[in-house]
């Protein structure tokens, strides 16, 4: 290891780094646009469906259910229509995303102490998106039971029997974006990474550069670390990125330990980058870089815990998850950012990304100095 | 530099890929300041060969010395000693003359001596013009001065060319030929090897491979006397080719 010859290849790629604006902008520009789109689009907590209610009753009582209904939040009065035919039409057509139907008796029966049923149609297209609001709709059926109950028996003593309290730990607000947010960090590291690498090595070779490099004292292990050097700033610069701008946007704390945090960062990011060589002695062209990397992003997205809980996976698919080192770099970085815990809770899985990236960065090593023979 | 030892010597070369012999047996010397072809057909082991000579590759058999570094044992000596240029011209497009000249330079540890090599590599390479100017909208001629440049800044005592001529107009031809010449009579050692026939007649010697086998050596005139009166070395060449085909 030269410490002159690391620093010339260093510059070089520094340079060629500069030069590329397009490559630089994606750099610097996809983390930020990415959680801008992650954070600001996705919610997983839908609220405000659009709502048609049939009102065959039309007493005071039936307005006061329907306003108890918007007042969860969870619905969003489109107008009334006439009959329940309307309603089923209206979310046929997407005009509406719910619908309340109460029966012409609702007062009546509920006055003379007969069982009455309301209606809630709700469109569950989107099975996550409609959970919400049936949830919403039958608390509000069970409160107006109590309510009833109540009336009837006369004053209940003072409280319920039993009561749950729910208390929801680090995230009280239940906010999507403090959920998504830190995962980005680890998304777009691990993508633009995986590729950058894998192009920039490939484009080496196609140029004919690699052949001229390898007759020059340099060695094979200051190649590759030269290569990967900038690289690394840059995930750092990422990192930070997107922690910043997350706070300042979305309120997204840190609530752990920041060194802790970069530290396994690092690591995250040489195992990514070992990644991204590996694909490098795959190929042979640029294009094929880029569709070889793709084909590890979408495990990524999906089998990661990113966008959807592994709890709700089945086991195989789980298990698939337990190979990508996103899965446990997500692991920590919410547990650190959201939880505030640091190593003494976190170590497996920071002893997992220890050895992915002993493993990648040994095996793209022996395979780099084996091509280039 | 004191010692003048051969700059190049093969003895008895040969490497074999699995059953495949490429280079069998091939024993020559090349001395100082001479300008030394390798011709041969595709498949002839000329490739093969000049890996050897550069530290890439290990003999299998016999041995080679380069600049006075064998190049089996030693090839990170060997490497420091030569200089080397492609046919592709391995130079990085989107940087500048003048950032590819640091580069290498940087790679062969040139430091203090950086900056006159490089006023060296524009008068001597004509380049004085380019410092600035990117390395891709550059000319065949233009960029092959470029890449001569980076491969001989650290002064090497062995230079080697692969098809250096490829894709360049006559008249660039001619200029390159001009300043190989010149630094050959400065006491480099300069190795070719080229398809074009009508330039083996640069050449001070050359050797012909054949299926990894030397079947000539000498100067253009010996060689072609070798082979009978009345043939070209272009040939001479077709006949080879026609009989590994």
């Amino acid at each position: 290891m030269n410490l002159r010859r690391l620093k010339a290849i260093v510059t070089k790629e520094f340079i060629q780094m500069r030069r590329d604006r397009a490559t630089l902008g994606m750099l610097m520009g996809v983390p930020i646009m990415q959680l801008m789109m992650f954070g600001y689009a996705i919610r997983q907590d839908v609220r405000d469906l659009p709502t048609v209610v049939f009102d065959a009753n039309r007493t005071r009582q039936s307005r006061e259910f329907v306003q108890r209904l918007l007042n969860t939040g969870n619905f969003r009065l489109n107008g009334p229509v006439d009959s329940y035919d309307r309603a089923i039409e209206a979310i046929d057509h997407g005009w509406a995303r719910a619908g309340v139907v109460i029966p012409a008796d609702f007062a009546q029966r509920l006055k003379t102490g007969r069982p009455v049923a309301v209606q809630v149609l709700v469109d569950a297209t989107d099975p996550t998106a409609s959970q919400s609001a049936i949830g919403a709709a039958q608390l509000v059926g069970q409160v107006e039971n109590v309510e009833v109950m109540q009336s009837r028996i006369g004053a209940l003593p003072g409280r319920l029997p039993l009561e749950v309290r729910v208390r929801p730990l680090y995230n009280p607000a239940l906010k999507s974006a403090l959920f998504i947010v830190p995962g980005i960090i680890g998304m777009i590291l691990s993508n633009i990474l995986i590729v950058i690498t894998a192009m920039a090595v490939v484009r080496e070779r196609e140029h004919g550069t690699l052949e001229q490099l390898i007759v020059t004292p340099l060695s094979r292990t200051e190649i590759m670390l030269g290569k990967i050097a900038p690289y690394v700033l840059v995930g750092l610069f990422q990192i930070s990125a997107v922690m910043l701008v997350g706070h300042l946007l979305f309120g997204v704390p840190m609530r752990g330990s920041l060194p802790f945090i970069y530290g396994a960062s690092l690591v995250f990011i040489v195992a990514n980058l070992g990644l991204g060589l590996f694909i490098s002695t795959l190929v042979k062209a640029q294009a094929q870089a880029m569709q070889t990397a793709f084909f590890f992003l979408l495990p990524n997205v999906l089998l990661s815990g990113f966008m959807f809980p592994r709890e709700a996976m089945p086991a195989a698919a789980r298990w698939a998850g337990l190979l990508l080192p996103l899965t446990y770099y997500l692991q920590i970085v919410r547990g650190v950012v959201l939880k505030g815990v640091g190593l003494v809770e976190l170590w497996p899985q920071a002893l997992a990304l220890v050895g992915f990236a002993a493993l990648f960065f040994t095996f793209s090593t022996l395979r780099f100095h084996k091509q280039l023979e | 530099m004191a010692e003048r030892e051969t700059p190049v010597e093969l003895v008895r070369l040969t490497r074999r890929f699995g059953p495949v012999t490429a280079v069998s047996d091939v024993s020559f010397r090349i001395s100082e300041r001479e300008v030394f072809g390798i011709l041969g057909p595709n498949g002839s082991g000329k490739t093969t060969t000049i890996r050897m000579l550069c530290g890439l590759l290990a003999p299998s058999e016999g041995h080679a010395s380069v600049a006075g570094f064998d190049v089996g044992r030693e090839p990170d000596r060997v490497k420091e000693n030569i200089g080397y240029m492609s046919q592709s011209f391995g130079l990085y497009r989107d940087l500048t003359v003048d950032e590819n000249l640091r580069f290498y330079g940087g790679l062969y540890g040139l430091d203090d001596a950086l900056e006159g090599r490089l006023a060296w590599a524009h008068e001597r390479m004509r380049l004085a013009a380019f410092g600035d100017r990117l390395v891709a909208p550059l000319s065949g001629g233009e960029k092959q001065r470029v890449a001569l440049a980076c491969a001989t800044l650290h002064r090497p005592r062995v230079l080697f060319l692969d098809e250096p001529t490829a894709g360049v107009d006559p008249g660039a031809r001619r200029l390159f030929w001009q300043i190989i010449r010149g630094l050959a009579e400065e006491g480099t050692t300069i190795i070719v090897t080229t398809h074009y026939m009508d330039e083996a007649e640069r050449f001070d010697r050359l050797a012909f491979l054949s299926l990894g086998k030397l079947t000539a050596l000498g100067t253009p005139a010996e060689v072609k006397a070798s082979f009978g009166v009345g043939m070209s070395l272009e040939d001479i060449f077709v006949s080879l080719q026609e009989q590994s085909s």
